[in-house]
């Protein structure tokens, strides 16, 4: 390997005023490498939230992107992205009928619930989803034009959160069709909302950065989803679990798909809320962006060696 | 100031194939100690060794056979791979043309990928859609804009990447070799703009082939080979290194006399600021 640095010096050498010029200039960069670290470290904190206030700050193009992914899955069909809402009142029509029969419920009681949960689920279901292939799918952009990694983050929880406002619509035909009591405490709402949004943000960076590097993460994710799902108090409500399974119905706590799902479903609801829920999901919102942030300090540079 | 500095960088690429980027591997591998080599991922080295320092009015060609790390050092100079060991810093605002057709999506317009490519590089929207007219114009896409991307030749790819680069100032300009896919006439008109571009911009990195193409656009020149600088100097001297023999020989007169005019007018531009 030596004998080929060794024509480069020589190279260097015989020039003329131009190149003079230059070699002395990469001779002084010679001297300057203890200036470098300092200013470029790939793995660090600062570079870290450089990243994301830059993505932060190209809003536009997010946005664009993200509502360009909504318009791509309805290309050439003719009601386009009616169908998203068109899709959840189908199946919030049929499986509340059959549910609510199931269960021996009311359906003015069961249909608002189970539809909601689903809304929401959809939402928790989409970031886990997607998130696991946010960089998987971005290779080519990633690779041709240099960007902050945040930006397609941004762009993934942007789209799933489109994708829930219209899913939304079928909440207030259902707050047409049931009218459900609703009290002051529907605008909790935002706030949970709120921290929904800013949970997708992890939990999309952290199931991206991990799955570039490991890609048996998105199977595993999307073949638990469905036990997830199921696991969950969306199509079965929290009270019957309670009712057969006695004292052991705590396990059901452990989920934390249930605490997202309630601080977001009830108020909507206009049914009691209890205090833990917002406690375990603040607990949960503080410790996931520590760990997707450690991953993105060590991790980010090499992403787009993994894609 | 514009400036890229890169200092002892190395670029190295880890392969993984499916047994080594599954998590069984990383998690047994831990209970079980290493076997060998068997646990270790094999690594490419794309770059080694490179110390580079380009400032405001370079203008730099990138020669060198196939596989001895072009792209991967545009990569690098663009921002897009951090180096592995050593470091790199980039000031200005990047404008890299790489092969085209990737990166753009082929579903969605001509018109729409205009604008997505310009929000990319630090383009508003509107900004972009007020140079819709000119990009159309320049590129001859007219009514093809509209279309979908896939509807589209390679040809017609690279022209609407230039069109995009080329009205948007940008303070580094990379490009890669893809964009002699275009026809003798469109070429022709693309120098121009290009050149008036690099006198516009600050720095132009353009790895090609076309000798002529290179005479007309750099002024310097980096010969890599395995992944490495082998020689870095002024245009012609690295070009006859490189080919065996001069390749300007055969150049018009009037290219000949633009590249002196050129020379003597940098160099003592670089004089003068450094007096």
């Amino acid at each position: 390997m030596l004998p080929e640095a060794t024509p480069t010096a020589t190279a260097r050498a015989p020039v003329g005023t131009l190149h003079s010029v230059q070699a002395t200039s990469t001779t002084d960069q010679t001297e300057a490498p203890a200036a470098a670290p300092t200013t470029a470290r790939s793995r660090s904190w600062r570079r870290v939230f450089d990243d994301i206030s830059r993505a932060a700050q190209q809003r536009q193009l997010w946005a664009h992107l993200g509502w360009q992914d909504v318009k791509q899955r309805y290309r050439r069909s003719v009601l386009g992205p009616l169908w998203i809402t068109i899709s959840m009142g189908v199946t919030a029509t049929g499986l509340g009928l059959l549910y609510s029969t199931i269960f021996g419920m009311d359906p003015g009681e069961y249909v608002p619930y189970m539809t909601v949960g689903f809304i929401i689920w959809y939402f928790i279901s989409g970031c886990l989803t997607s998130g696991t292939d946010v960089f998987i799918q971005n290779e080519g952009m990633i690779k041709q034009l240099p960007a902050p990694i945040s930006i397609y983050v941004f762009r993934t929880v942007w789209r799933e959160f489109l994708l829930f406002l219209h899913n939304l619509v079928i909440y207030f035909a259902i707050l047409a069709i049931f009218q459900p009591e609703l009290s002051w405490t529907v605008f909790s709402v935002f706030p949970a909302l709120l921290l929904l949004l800013v949970n997708a943000g992890w939990v999309v960076l952290l199931f991206g950065i991990v799955s570039t590097r490991f890609r048996d993460i998105p199977p595993v994710v999307s073949s638990f989803m469905q036990l997830l799902f199921f696991m969950s108090p969306i199509v079965w409500p929290m009270s019957a679990l309670e009712e057969n399974a006695g004292a052991r119905a705590w396990l059901a706590q452990i989920n934390p798909v249930y605490h997202y799902v309630d601080i977001v479903r009830s108020p909507l609801l206009g049914s009691n809320q209890d205090l833990y829920h917002w406690l375990i999901v603040l607990a949960i919102t503080v410790g996931g962006w520590g760990l997707a942030l450690l991953m993105m300090r060590n991790y980010r540079a090499r992403v787009s060696y993994w894609v | 100031m514009v400036s890229i500095d890169v200092w002892n960088a190395a670029v190295d690429f880890p392969i993984f194939d499916a047994k080594s980027r599954s998590m069984k591997k990383a998690m047994l591998g831990k209970t079980g100690g290493k076997i060998g080599t068997d646990t270790k991922v094999p690594i490419i080295e794309a770059l080694r060794d490179i110390d580079l320092s380009l400032r405001h009015g370079d203008r730099v060609a990138l020669v060198g056979h196939n596989g001895a790390g072009k792209s991967t050092l545009l990569r690098l100079l663009s921002g897009i791979y951090e180096p592995t060991r050593g470091s790199s810093r980039v000031e200005g605002k990047v404008a890299p043309v790489f092969d085209l057709g990737v990166g753009m999506d082929p579903e969605i317009s001509g018109q729409e990928n205009i604008i997505i490519r310009g929000l990319f590089l630090g383009m508003s929207r509107k900004q972009m859609e007020q140079r819709i007219d000119d990009i159309a114009e320049f590129t001859e896409l007219g009514n093809y804009l509209s279309m979908p991307l896939r509807t589209y030749s390679t040809g017609m790819r690279v022209r609407l990447a230039l069109g995009v680069v080329t009205s948007i100032d940008p303070e580094i300009l990379v490009l890669d070799e893809g964009i002699g896919a275009v026809d003798a006439d469109f070429l022709e008109k693309a120098k121009g703009r290009l050149n008036e571009l690099v006198k516009r911009s600050g720095m132009l990195v353009f790895a090609s082939h076309s000798d002529e193409f290179l005479a007309e656009l750099c002024s310097t020149a980096i010969w890599m080979e395995k992944g490495q600088i082998k020689e870095h100097g002024p245009l012609r001297e690295v070009l006859t290194h490189y080919k065996g023999k001069d390749p300007f020989e055969n150049l018009s007169p009037r290219a000949k006399a633009r590249m002196q005019e050129e020379h003597a007018g940098s160099t003592a531009t670089i004089g003068s600021s450094e007096g």
